[in-house]
């Protein structure tokens, strides 16, 4: 009972951040100093194809009655449309979708599975080279942008090797195209879950019944991963759903540095252009992506762990 | 930090900081690096060129790729032709003063919404502990990027403005919770209690009282946004929504580097090596700064 | 003898809840039913284990707790009720030392400093004057006035508690509360700081309400004594008076233990003579007994006492000596009491 309250109370709450966050999105589009009307129209465009775009996007009705048509377009799913090329935004996104997701992906199993290794061996055997190595890979993880390390991958291992070269089509190449920017998204991350596992699973270890399992004859390699990294993966999980917000924004950097057509790039061609519904859309995107990764990640861990029920 | 008379306890985190060989390193890179962009005018005067001009004659090869390292251009020219070292010292001053500005506007906000949350309780400490939970949970630098594209500001200033601005807001959440808990610590330690017993309004007590036994805590912390910062605004200015061209900032000098890094290897390396050897010596000095206060934050 | 402070009928009761509906299951009453006063100028010695309520009252009657049900009158003023000018009077007239000296001084302030805070907060003084009154006041509590630049942390608990008077009295307050002033100090500096107190008061006029858990230290700087059970008065007469005729048992015992782990102790025990040291552990104020709170520990317990709470009287022939138990011999003697509690 208490899981499903906090379900219900993190589900409002999350809708309620969507609301707040397209409601300033809302506000933006029209605080924008540079006119809706002026993008779609161009520089050359009259002042009766401007009051004609005006009137085309409702731009002259009641704000009220716009904010109310904005709501309404976003609960059906409809994100608007890009005031460069007047495709629907949303299909845009879903377009693009795809390479960001397998980016993201590929590079969340690496850094997972990187950093629980790293951290399983540093608690099992704290103060060893591994240990060592971690504590300061997490301080470059801390220090480096993603796109500096990016910039370096490229201008490294891509100069010589065509293998990295970007620009192969993405069916044929997939592994060849993804390869360095899996790495450049994960290997800050790595050192920064190596730590997090590494105290998680310290703490489990000292605790009572973990001690009971040795004492009762368990090897210690069983104890380790059959209680140890089992009760240490939830805090773990947990950062996970607060670091993917930060993900999506490095996907943007990302995308621009190895030229991937993903929903990143879509972002930085907005930028250029001065697309706001495209930029916005992804952003509202991404926003309701967190919230939903992180309300799971709050009723799981609620689920599985019954000492922690926050009120 | 907060100046030197704190009695035995600061004498020995000090004595500690000091006989820290890592960040004594890390206190000379810094100081060596706020040297290099103060001397900035300097080194224009001596290279003779001015950080926005461009001498295509002098700094592009015949094919237009930009010259590499030479007595002409110490740190080689960028693909317009202009000089590295000389854009390098003023984006050092850019990336350098948005970090620290953006970090203590942080430090502020963060210090006055986590003291006020956690003095406070109850509605008050509520809407604002959910403010800092949603601020948190918002995709940053997306976020970032919508504001600096809608609010398309073109002066320099305005640019530099919005991206403080925008990094401060960012920042001012992971402080002002850390604040708070601190705060609701605090709170409860008896002379708190003594303090209001005098008739001592909630005002004084905060900042006689709760700040002091907090303000260890928000130097670290501050000591620890400020790289945080410089990559913000590094990562922001590299997409070209953070600081305007041809403002130089470490960040832009590598946006603008572009496709240039295959053959000009000056462009990637004279930047990032700058921006990652101030990000890394603020780290180990705000964690060296943590070490030495380490004892006393129990208490 | 007009009372500056009444305390009529205070409690205060915490809920307890459960659950997500916050239901509640039951209640801490930390203090259930206190009536007592002050007179100016005297000093009232207020006794009891810990979990007894007295630090409660303490903090009811400094106006940092509000009772729940209830009054403290100050000067015949709700404290509940003041006005926004009559609390900051309030708050200059009625001061108080901590038990703890080392958490209830902040650790970044100078002790000079410390000091100051009431009169700073009062605007009585300000720069050279300000100074001048904490160095009288470090002189007036027996503290080096040269020190004031220290900080806390360079004191020994019995210096830190003279800064916390040095502070209490900055104001020149009518009511002192001392709240276990002595507990957390060494046996030798207790005395020290006792007499400090009693020297202070002589000087100063002040009147002082002294909560202590020890009955020796209480009886040393008291005029009357209350003794404290389970949130409720049991007992209170003249200090000299309950010390040689307690009336209820668990003065008695009380008195017995302290003879019993103090040889110089040696007073009369007659009323309470053969009764055993106290044993056990008070019951939990969530969940008091019925009838006498005492009765679980109590060698003479009744079917009365664990049915029927006893009030608070007097007997014939000693109208200030007051005491809460079915079986003081002349009460008993009596029909049934008169008046219940106030």
């Amino acid at each position: 009972m208490s899981v499903l309250r906090l379900a219900v109370h993190r589900l409002l709450y999350g809708v309620a951040v969507l609301w707040l966050v397209s409601t300033l999105v809302f506000a933006f589009l029209h605080l924008s100093p540079v006119p809706a009307e002026r993008v779609i129209g161009g520089p050359r465009a009259t002042a009766g194809t401007l009051r004609l775009i005006r009137a085309d996007l409702g731009l002259d009705d009641p704000v009220p009655v716009q904010y109310g048509r904005f709501l309404a377009r976003l609960a059906s799913g409809d994100l608007g449309d890009s005031h460069a090329g007047g495709e629907p935004v949303a299909a845009l996104i879903a377009e693009r979708l795809p390479t960001t997701l397998w980016l993201v992906l590929g590079a969340a199993v690496l850094w997972f599975a990187g950093g629980v290794a790293l951290g399983v061996l540093g608690a099992t055997r704290a103060r060893g080279a591994a240990d060592r190595v971690t504590t300061v890979l997490v301080l470059a993880g801390l220090s480096t942008p993603p796109f500096v390390l990016a910039l370096v991958l490229l201008s490294v291992l891509g100069t010589g090797a065509a293998l990295f070269e970007a620009g192969p089509p993405m069916q044929e190449h997939f592994l060849r195209r993804m390869t360095l920017p899996w790495l450049a998204l994960a290997v800050l991350m790595v050192a920064t879950y190596a730590r997090l596992t590494r105290s998680a699973m310290l703490d489990v270890l000292g605790e009572d019944y973990v001690r009971t399992a040795r004492a009762k004859g368990l090897s210690r390699r069983r104890v380790v991963y059959r209680h140890g990294l089992r009760a240490a993966l939830t805090p773990v999980v947990t950062q996970f759903g607060v670091d993917l917000g930060a993900l999506a924004g490095s996907t943007v950097v990302i995308e621009k540095v190895f030229g991937l057509q993903g929903v990143g790039q879509l972002v930085h061609h907005a930028i250029t252009l001065g697309d706001t519904p495209v930029i916005m859309g992804v952003t509202l995107l991404t926003t309701l992506a967190v919230i939903v990764a992180n309300l799971l990640v709050d009723v799981a861990y609620a689920a599985l762990d019954p000492r922690v029920r926050p009120a | 930090m907060t100046g030197g008379g704190r009695g035995m306890t600061s004498g020995s985190a000090w004595a500690r900081l000091r006989r820290d060989r890592a960040a004594a390193g890390a206190a000379a890179t810094l100081l060596l690096i706020a040297v290099f962009a103060l001397l900035a005018p300097l080194w224009a005067r001596w290279t003779g060129h001015p950080c926005d001009a461009a001498f295509p004659a002098t700094g592009l090869a015949a094919d237009g790729t930009p010259r590499g390292p030479s007595r002409e251009f110490w740190l080689g020219a960028d693909p317009l032709g202009r000089d590295v070292l000389v854009r390098a010292a003023y984006g050092a001053r850019i990336s350098l003063a948005v970090g620290v500005l953006a970090a203590l506007l942080a430090a502020l906000a963060g210090t006055a919404a986590g003291t006020v949350a956690g003095y406070a309780g109850g509605a008050l400490d509520a809407l604002l502990a959910r403010l800092m939970d949603t601020a948190l949970a918002l995709p940053h630098l997306l976020v970032a990027i919508t504001i600096a594209t809608t609010f398309q500001i073109t002066s320099a200033a305005g640019s530099l403005a919005l991206t403080v601005l925008v990094i401060a807001f960012f920042s001012f959440a992971a402080l002002g919770r850390v604040v708070r808990g601190q705060v609701l610590v605090v709170k409860e330690r008896p002379f708190i209690e003594a303090a209001r017993a005098t008739g001592a309004p909630a005002a004084r007590i905060v900042v006689v009282d709760v700040l002091p036994n907090v303000a260890a805590q928000v130097a670290v912390l501050t000591s620890l946004l400020v790289p945080a910062a410089i990559v913000f605004e590094a990562t922001l200015s590299f997409l070209g929504v953070g600081v305007r061209p041809p403002m130089p900032s470490w960040g832009a000098m590598l946006g603008e580097g572009g496709a240039a890094f295959r053959s000009a290897w000056w462009l990637l390396a004279v930047p990032g090596t700058l921006l990652l050897l101030t990000t890394l010596a603020c780290n180990l000095l705000g964690d060296a700064v943590r070490d030495a206060l380490g004892p006393e934050r129990g208490r | 003898m007009t009372a500056l402070l009444s305390v009529r009928d205070a409690r205060v009761h915490f809920p307890l809840t459960r659950g997500v509906l916050r239901r509640e299951i039951g209640r801490v009453r930390a203090l259930d039913g206190v009536t007592l006063d002050v007179a100016a100028g005297e000093t009232l010695g207020i006794v009891g284990e810990s979990g007894c309520g007295k630090s409660t009252l303490a903090r009811c009657v400094t106006a940092l707790q509000p009772v729940t049900a209830g009054r403290v009158l100050f000067e015949g003023t709700d404290v509940a009720a003041l006005s926004r000018t009559g609390r900051k009077a309030f708050r200059r007239d009625v001061q108080i030392v901590f038990q703890d000296p080392y958490g209830s001084l902040n650790p970044r302030r100078r002790v000079g400093s410390i000091i100051a805070d009431p009169l700073a907060v009062h605007r009585v003084a300000s720069g050279e004057a300000l100074r001048r009154r904490v160095r009288d006041l470090m002189d007036l509590v027996g503290l080096d006035p040269s020190h004031a630049d220290r900080f806390p942390a360079e004191f020994s608990g019995g210096q830190r508690q003279r800064v916390a008077i040095a502070r209490a009295i900055a104001l020149r307050p009518r009511l002192l509360v001392c709240d276990e002033p002595v507990s957390a100090l060494d046996a030798s500096v207790q005395a020290q700081i006792l007499n400090l107190l009693r020297d202070l008061r002589d000087e100063l006029g002040l009147t002082i309400v002294f909560i202590a858990h020890d009955l020796p230290a209480v009886r040393y700087v008291s005029d009357r004594v209350a003794v404290m059970y389970l949130g409720r008065v049991v007992e209170l007469a003249a200090a000299e008076d309950l010390h040689a005729r307690p009336r209820h048992p668990y003065t008695a015992a009380l008195l017995a233990a302290a003879a019993a782990t103090d040889p110089a102790e040696t007073g009369p025990i007659a009323t309470g003579g053969g009764l055993p040291l106290l044993q056990g552990e008070p019951p939990s104020p969530a969940a008091p007994p019925p009838g006498c709170g005492f009765h679980p520990r109590c060698p003479r317990a009744t079917p009365l006492c664990r049915r029927e709470p006893p009030p608070l009287i007097s007997r014939p022939g000693a109208p200030a000596h007051l005491a809460a138990c079915h079986h003081v011999p002349e009460h008993a003697a009596l029909p049934a009491g008169p008046e219940a509690g106030s």
